[in-house]
């Protein structure tokens, strides 16, 4: 399971990356914004992306829209991590196709209810 | 062209005093010469009194620029509720951090404590310097040290990852840290702008971006419709058929 997790802080990417490695993911990667995302994904076989939504450069609901309008993308799984907790946010993500959505500040079973969450999904 | 009719008039002025003291009319030159600052003073007052003209349409226009206001009344206050919050924020984490190192200390200690004084009955026992009774004793030990080593590991653990969790405070106090900047940022460059306005050189302004994001819901400000918990975040997307 190969799984690239963006953010633009990087204490926070550890925070997941570290969270991951207690469930069993250890293949993680890092990006900082959509910009430098988006090519990693195009090129790099990930099975799962995490991302934050407020980032510089380009943000975690057009990396969304960016992922879901790639034909060899579309059907990524995405977990969308976020400070974002606005009503209208919410459901422009759900709209853009998210898998998953867990606020900030969260709990290790939070996260990990999410993702077992989506991974059920999938497989059936 | 204003200014050479003025000196052409002063000219003739000046032409008509010395004329006037050369004709030795004293109360003429006297008439000419309190003339001169009165016209000094004429065109001092218009000057004034376009410049205040100006200032105060520019300060009407300054208060009545919406984004200003909006600042005053509602930002500003948001600002410092913020700040606030970023407090209260770095405060729980710190706190969080502390009691889970204090927690796991003891902890620590007493697997130390208890794997040396195994150690040393170990040596002992290598040594072929005890006897089967102590032997038996020594064995129920670490019978025991093994399910106290196991349980204490899970305790570091669960401590370990409260730390690890209690960092995000660095993430949520760097976002709305950063709005309070993009604030003062706005601010300042409206008063460069009035600045600018009452003084001669005008700087140019740069347009910030609308911020379409809200960012970490702070407690004490409208931010719109946020969603206060997990489970309203999960009660949305199940009514979206999530």
């Amino acid at each position: 399971m190969k799984i690239l997790v963006v953010d633009d802080f990087s204490t926070m990417r550890r925070i997941i990356k570290n969270l991951l490695r207690d469930l069993g993911f250890t293949n993680t990667h890092e990006a900082d914004d959509g910009l430098t995302a988006l090519p990693m994904l195009q090129s790099g076989n990930f099975d799962f992306l995490v991302s934050d939504w407020n980032m510089p450069g380009m943000t975690g609901i057009d990396l969304l829209k960016a992922v879901r309008a790639d034909p060899k993308l579309a059907n990524l799984p995405v977990l969308m991590v976020t400070a974002e907790t606005k009503r209208e946010q919410i459901i422009q993500a759900a709209e853009a196709g998210v898998n998953g959505y867990v606020i900030k500040p969260f709990t290790a079973g939070t996260l990990k209810e999410k993702i077992s969450k989506i991974f059920d999904r999938v497989a059936s | 062209m204003e200014t050479t009719i003025v000196e052409s008039d002063r000219l003739v002025q000046a032409r008509a005093l010395v004329a006037s003291l050369e004709a030795g009319n004293d109360t003429e030159a006297t008439r000419i010469i309190m003339a001169f600052p009165e016209n000094v003073e004429k065109d001092l007052f218009q000057e004034v009194g376009r410049l205040t003209r100006e200032l105060h349409e520019a300060i009407i226009g300054f208060a009545m620029d919406d984004k200003v206001v909006q600042a005053v009344q509602h930002e500003m206050p948001d600002a410092a509720e913020r700040l606030a919050y970023v407090i209260e924020m770095t405060e729980i984490a710190a706190n969080t951090t502390l009691k889970a190192v204090e927690d796991s200390m003891p902890v620590a200690e007493e697997l130390l404590h208890v794997s040396d004084k195994l150690a040393a009955e170990w040596g002992r026992f290598r040594g072929r310097k005890m006897e089967l009774a102590d032997f038996r004793s020594l064995s129920d030990d670490i019978g025991g040290f093994l399910i106290l080593a196991s349980g204490h590991s899970k305790i570091l653990n669960k401590n370990l990852s409260e730390v690890l969790l209690a960092q995000g405070y660095q993430d949520l106090s760097g976002q709305i840290i950063r709005r309070v900047i993009t604030l003062i940022n706005e601010v300042e460059e409206k008063l460069v702008r009035l600045v600018a306005i009452s003084g001669t050189t005008r700087v140019q302004k740069t347009k910030k971006e609308e911020l379409a994001m809200e960012g970490p819901a702070v407690p004490n400000i409208e931010q719109g419709d946020m969603l206060n918990s997990q489970d309203d975040v999960d009660d949305l997307l199940s009514s979206l058929g999530f």
